[in-house]
């Protein structure tokens, strides 16, 4: 359905995208993930049509968006970064425009109240949108994505903004969405792809660094444990019996926190569990334990174990 | 295109802009209008609208300042550019709704025309033919003062630098013609009289249609509005 060949964009000598191909099929959801400023915004645009690229392909629906973008605009739904919301124009107002721009020939009112209603703004419909809060503005953006029920979907940081409870609804919705439409998301939160994505596709300095199924990054990422824990005790001492625990690959000192208290950062290999010995070895020894947490990882360290397995 | 033609004028009748805008206008063109008739013991109105040029000069940015410099502010631009609308449509459409307020305020303020029946009774009335060329000359101009607007307006995305560098460029576009008077080289007065639209203006105010101003009024807002479309088609590559 999208397919993105050797897309290039660059500003005089700073590469936004460098050479970034990738393809979407039908109903497929597609997280793209990466920091802030990797290229992401820059593709979505590109393919939207907003931007052109220096070199390479973009075509949505077997449509260049270059050579016949008035075509392949109709395909798409789209909410840029910042949702593209005239605050002058209430909910209805807005919508009904955006249904005129796209041309489409729908039942007007009844697609729009179903729109509505899966997002959740029926309620605002009467509402300028100058007066809207962030989060139901982020909604009428999403709203505005979907009218004319486009087959391709293209989300820029859609939870961005919303509370956990509208995060969450978010999500389903674009679940949902995914059973008849194709969507790309862009986000730089890794547990928002795990849980909608089928395929996650990891971008980082204009350059594609992974392109998996979500399975399988979340294998990589979940493949070692780690735990930071705290214990008052003696610091070398302490550290030599952690070491002794077996299941531990690593353990580091990351500070003093308290006096005489250290806080530990302990990886472990897969499939162990060290809480219940560590609970015992620190227990016999009378160091007792202050504070016993998971640590998750976070994106750059993702980055750097994917590039570390392609690498082996 | 009719999408954004009717957004455009709910915009300027939603927001203050659209009555500041009538206001200002009726409010200079009332006082212009009773200073060089009634004022002036004439019924002539061709002086009246000579002086509304420079009047346009303030009038005109305030209906084109917003029309693509609030657009890219707001980020709206995107919507429009990822929608199935060509740009020229796009830049068509707003030099239309803009169009619109301006011909019918233009077409509003000829009730001022009316009182001069009455008072001019002695001379014969007012020579209809003669302000009818100047109502033509008027929009003509006009036309062509939104069109420099629109081209400013895809410069920036600050609506008062928008609105300041289409007073500069209409000033240039009026005043051209006096310093003509003021240059001897050959050059420099036929590229100034070239860009004058205000000395393309006076064969109108004698009641005749000058098919060459016309055709030189509509000849510059095609070419600003083309302007605005390649600034739009470039902006995509940078």
């Amino acid at each position: 359905m999208i397919e993105i060949n050797h897309l290039v964009k660059n500003y005089g000598s700073k590469f936004a995208v460098d050479d970034v191909s990738f393809k979407v099929g039908e109903g497929e959801i597609v997280g793209f993930l990466g920091p802030n400023g990797a290229g992401k915004s820059t593709t979505m645009n590109i393919l939207t049509g907003y931007l052109s690229s220096t070199s390479g392909e973009a075509k949505v629906g077997g449509i260049d968006i270059l050579e016949n973008p008035d075509e392949a605009k109709k395909l798409i739904g789209f909410l840029p970064e910042q949702p593209p919301l005239y605050v002058d124009m209430t909910v209805n107002e807005y919508l009904n425009f955006v249904y005129e721009i796209k041309s489409c020939r729908l039942n007007r009112e009844k697609h729009l109240e179903e729109i509505r209603k899966v997002t959740k703004i029926d309620d605002v419909k009467n509402r300028l949108i100058r007066n809207l809060s962030k989060g139901y503005r982020q909604r009428v953006g999403i709203a505005q994505a979907l009218v004319g029920n486009p087959p391709v979907i293209v989300f820029d940081e859609p939870t961005v903004g919303l509370d956990p409870k509208q995060i969450i609804e978010i999500r389903n919705l674009i679940r949902s969405l995914g059973k008849d439409h194709t969507v790309i998301l862009s986000t730089h939160i890794l547990s928002e792809v795990q849980s909608v994505c089928d395929r996650i596709v990891i971008i980082n300095n204009g350059k594609i660094i992974a392109d998996e199924r979500t399975e399988n990054i979340t294998e990589a990422v979940d493949s070692t444990r780690r735990y930071s824990v705290k214990i008052a005790g003696p610091q070398r001492e302490v550290l030599a019996a952690l070491n002794a625990l077996s299941g531990v690959t690593s353990v580091e000192v990351t500070g003093e926190r308290e006096l005489d208290s250290y806080v530990y950062l302990i990886e472990t290999a897969r499939g162990a569990d060290i809480r219940k010995p560590l609970f015992y070895a620190m227990a016999e020894k009378n160091w007792p334990i202050l504070g016993l947490e998971s640590v998750g990882m976070n994106l750059e360290e993702v980055f750097v174990r994917i590039t570390d397995r392609a690498g082996n | 295109m009719l999408a954004i033609y009717k957004k455009e004028m709910r915009t300027y009748f939603t927001t203050p802009l659209g009555y500041v805008f009538l206001a200002v206008f009726l409010a200079v063109s009332g006082f212009l209008f009773a200073f060089s008739t009634f004022q002036s013991q004439t019924s002539d109105v061709s002086g009246y609208f000579q002086l509304m040029i420079f009047g346009y000069i303030v009038i005109v940015p305030l209906l084109t300042m917003r029309s693509f410099a609030e657009e890219r502010r707001t980020r709206t631009e995107q919507l429009l550019m990822t929608s199935p609308v060509t740009i020229p449509a796009m830049v068509f459409a707003k030099f239309l709704a803009a169009f619109t307020m301006f011909g019918g305020t233009v077409l509003l303020s000829c009730l001022y025309y009316l009182p001069l029946f009455g008072y001019a009774e002695e001379n014969a009335g007012p020579n209809v033919g003669r302000a009818f060329g100047c109502l033509i000359a008027m929009l003509l101009l006009g036309m062509c003062f939104i069109a420099v607007g629109i081209f400013v307006s895809t410069l920036t995305e600050s609506t008062v630098t928008a609105s300041i560098g289409t007073m500069t460029i209409l000033l240039v576009f009026v005043v051209a013609a006096i310093f003509n008077n003021l240059i001897d080289s050959y050059v420099v007065r036929s590229v100034l009289s070239w860009i004058s639209v205000y000395s393309r203006y006076v064969n109108f105010t004698y009641g005749m249609f000058d098919i060459a101003a016309a055709v030189y009024y509509l000849s510059i807002t095609g070419v600003f509005l083309f302007l605005a479309i390649r600034v739009y088609e470039r902006r995509r590559y940078a």
